[in-house]
């Protein structure tokens, strides 16, 4: 990397500041549109990580796999299933939250204490192939890792059938179940529940 | 201070412990079943985060760590895809997105 070292720290620190800011506010944010957007910075910030680390073509594939389509593909979720609802109370929440984020804080701590126990024998960090990355990750594809790449391919198309499945509406006019006519059409309307809630 | 020559790799790892964490945190805690998938996004992204600054680090002739991040990357889109299409069904059949009313399988 030919950037001068204070920038490739300013660039850093404000990617991470992006990346940690981005996070906290998908998680804890009361408006699930504004999550949806946040994770969309906090997917195009992990890009920038990647150009940083010399990896121009993973960068292009996050920009276009997670921006492009799986943050597109979350917001046409949130727009099929928006609705107002107010959720029941949990009787118990508190002592969750408090659970789960003494989880989490164990677990990052634990991770941290990981992370700066230095065992690796680093190498030169400058890349030695810069711009070649890109082939030599067409060459991985091609010669070691050809049967993942294949096998890659057989599951986007699982999942693209499995998705179409699980999400078509019914072809058939009459609900099976019931006998009433079956709505076609794209929005959701209001209406009885299958299931019905156990308690 | 001491005169840095690169980024040291222990500052890409704890960003990545960081992000997986908070992933975790959005996966125990949210009741909108979309943001759980959103944290999963989040969870699988620090792996990647992971594994790249490790290619470039450690790895950086041969950046195996590159094309694993690729094949999660694909594996993560086939994810989002048949997880939102199972939410969708969800919807379709309990009229709710709340993870707490979807207790079929409690016994």
């Amino acid at each position: 990397m030919s950037i001068a070292i204070t920038t490739q720290i300013i660039c850093f620190s404000v990617l991470s500041l992006v990346i940690l800011i981005g996070a906290l506010g998908v998680v804890l944010l009361e408006s699930i549109v504004y999550s949806a957007f946040l994770l969309g910075g906090v997917f195009m910030s992990v890009a920038g990580l990647y150009l940083l680390l010399n990896a121009s073509f993973v960068a292009a594939a996050q920009v276009l796999v997670y921006v492009g389509a799986v943050n597109v593909l979350i917001i046409f979720a949130i727009m099929l299933v928006n609705k107002k609802e107010d959720l029941k109370p949990i009787s118990d929440i508190k002592s969750r939250r408090i659970i789960s984020t003494s989880i989490c804080l164990t677990l990052l701590s634990l991770l941290i204490r990981v992370d700066l126990t230095n065992v690796w024998s680093l190498s030169s960090p400058q890349n030695s192939i810069r711009e070649e990355s890109t082939i030599r990750i067409g060459e991985h594809l091609f010669s070691d890792y050809l049967l993942p790449f294949e096998v890659a391919s057989v599951l986007l198309l699982m999942a693209m059938i499995g998705a179409i499945v699980l999400a078509r509406r019914d072809v058939m006019s009459k609900d099976i179940s019931t006998g009433l006519p079956v709505d076609q059409e794209l929005i959701e309307k209001s209406s009885e529940p299958l299931l019905t809630n156990k308690n | 201070m001491m005169n840095l020559e690169t980024i040291p790799l222990q500052a890409f790892l704890i960003v990545s412990s960081a992000l997986f964490c908070i992933g975790i945190w959005g996966l125990l805690n949210s009741r909108n079943a979309v943001r759980v998938l959103m944290s999963i996004e989040l969870m699988l992204n620090a792996v990647n985060i992971n594994l790249m600054a490790f290619s470039s680090y450690v790895d950086n002739n041969l950046i195996q760590g590159q094309v694993f991040t690729i094949f999660v990357i694909t594996v993560a889109a086939a994810e989002a895809a048949v997880g939102l299409a199972i939410l969708l069904s969800l919807y379709r059949n309990r009229v709710t997105v709340d993870m707490e009313s979807f207790n079929l399988l409690k016994w």
